[in-house]
């Protein structure tokens, strides 16, 4: 049992001492590239707005349609 | 939802669109740089319009064989959405113009003005806003939808010199105008690479069908509200 603790706890004990590492991971991937992936997070959530909304529509007529 | 598979297929191509249309790779061009990625997005809009006219006028065709007024509300909600990707194409156009042909390549507002592309689609679009103020000007049912419905194969037809032939034969400024080496606009082998295809014609096909399902929402509203009428 106690094995199995120390084993879930591993990832913890890495990341802590990952901390004092200067080249850490980091959610970098949204900074990198000039930026670029921000752009295409706007424009995604534009698209899937969108999407959605077109859905919702969708289903309100297929409502009124079976009434 | 068998019956909608076609719905998720928008949804994914054009989720793809985006996300492989900004993060992969594209032939490093001057003057155009990474505004070639607009391939996926400006030039989109305007096969998703000639598509959506296309079955516009194919159902003007069958509401003049049928007289069923079913058909004249299919023609004239595709002839609708088919122009709104058409200015919807026109809008990005102009955007795409501000910085590449005008900044970059010099050339006069003039010049752009005269581009063959423009008047066509330009000449274009006003026929078929002309489609929709004739629709609008009868009182009778019977008459706009047999009158507007031979206008719009008119419509449908002055499509070909205007934007297909015309374009086509003198100086332009777009990809594959005559002097330049590519055949079809921007189509040829020498403007679009393998990789640039694989997301270009996915992305044609999911305009497209964006803009038969908002077609289909129109439709089946203006089915509800005109039941009376197709019932007698």
């Amino acid at each position: 049992m106690r094995h199995k603790i120390l084993l879930f706890m591993l990832p913890l004990f890495i990341s802590i001492s990952a901390f004092a590492n200067d080249d850490v991971a980091m959610a970098d991937v949204m900074r990198s590239n000039g930026k670029i992936y921000i752009v295409v997070a706007v424009c995604l959530t534009i698209l899937v707005g969108l999407l959605l909304y077109v859905i919702s529509i969708d289903r309100k007529i297929s409502k009124i349609e079976k009434e | 939802m068998r019956k909608n598979w076609w719905k998720i297929l928008c949804v994914l191509l054009l989720l793809y669109t985006v996300l492989a249309g900004f993060l992969l790779k594209v032939p490093r061009l001057p003057i155009l740089n990474e505004t070639i990625r607009n391939m996926y997005f400006h030039v989109c809009m305007w096969f998703a319009m000639m598509v959506l006219l296309l079955v516009s006028m194919v159902n003007s065709v069958l509401y003049l064989n049928k007289l069923n007024h079913r058909y004249d509300i299919y023609a004239s909600t595709y002839a609708s959405l088919g122009c709104l990707f058409g200015i919807l194409g026109y809008i990005t156009g102009a955007e795409w113009v501000s910085v590449t042909w005008v900044t970059d390549q010099g050339q006069s507002f003039a010049s752009v003005l005269k581009e063959p592309k423009l008047l066509g689609a330009g000449i274009a679009l006003l026929i078929y806003g002309a489609y929709f103020v004739l629709r609008g000007s009868f009182t009778d049912i019977d008459k706009r939808s047999r009158v507007s419905a031979v206008y719009n194969i008119f419509a449908f037809a002055m499509l070909f010199p205007s934007i297909w032939i015309i374009p086509r034969l003198v100086g332009s400024l777009h990809p594959g105008a005559p002097g330049s080496d590519s055949g079809n606009p921007a189509l040829d082998k020498n403007d679009m690479d393998a990789g640039m295809r694989a997301i270009f014609y996915p992305a044609v096909l999911g305009w497209t069908l964006l803009g038969v399902w908002i077609a289909t929402l129109k439709i089946r509203l203006q089915l509800i509200k005109d039941k009376n009428l197709l019932h007698q």
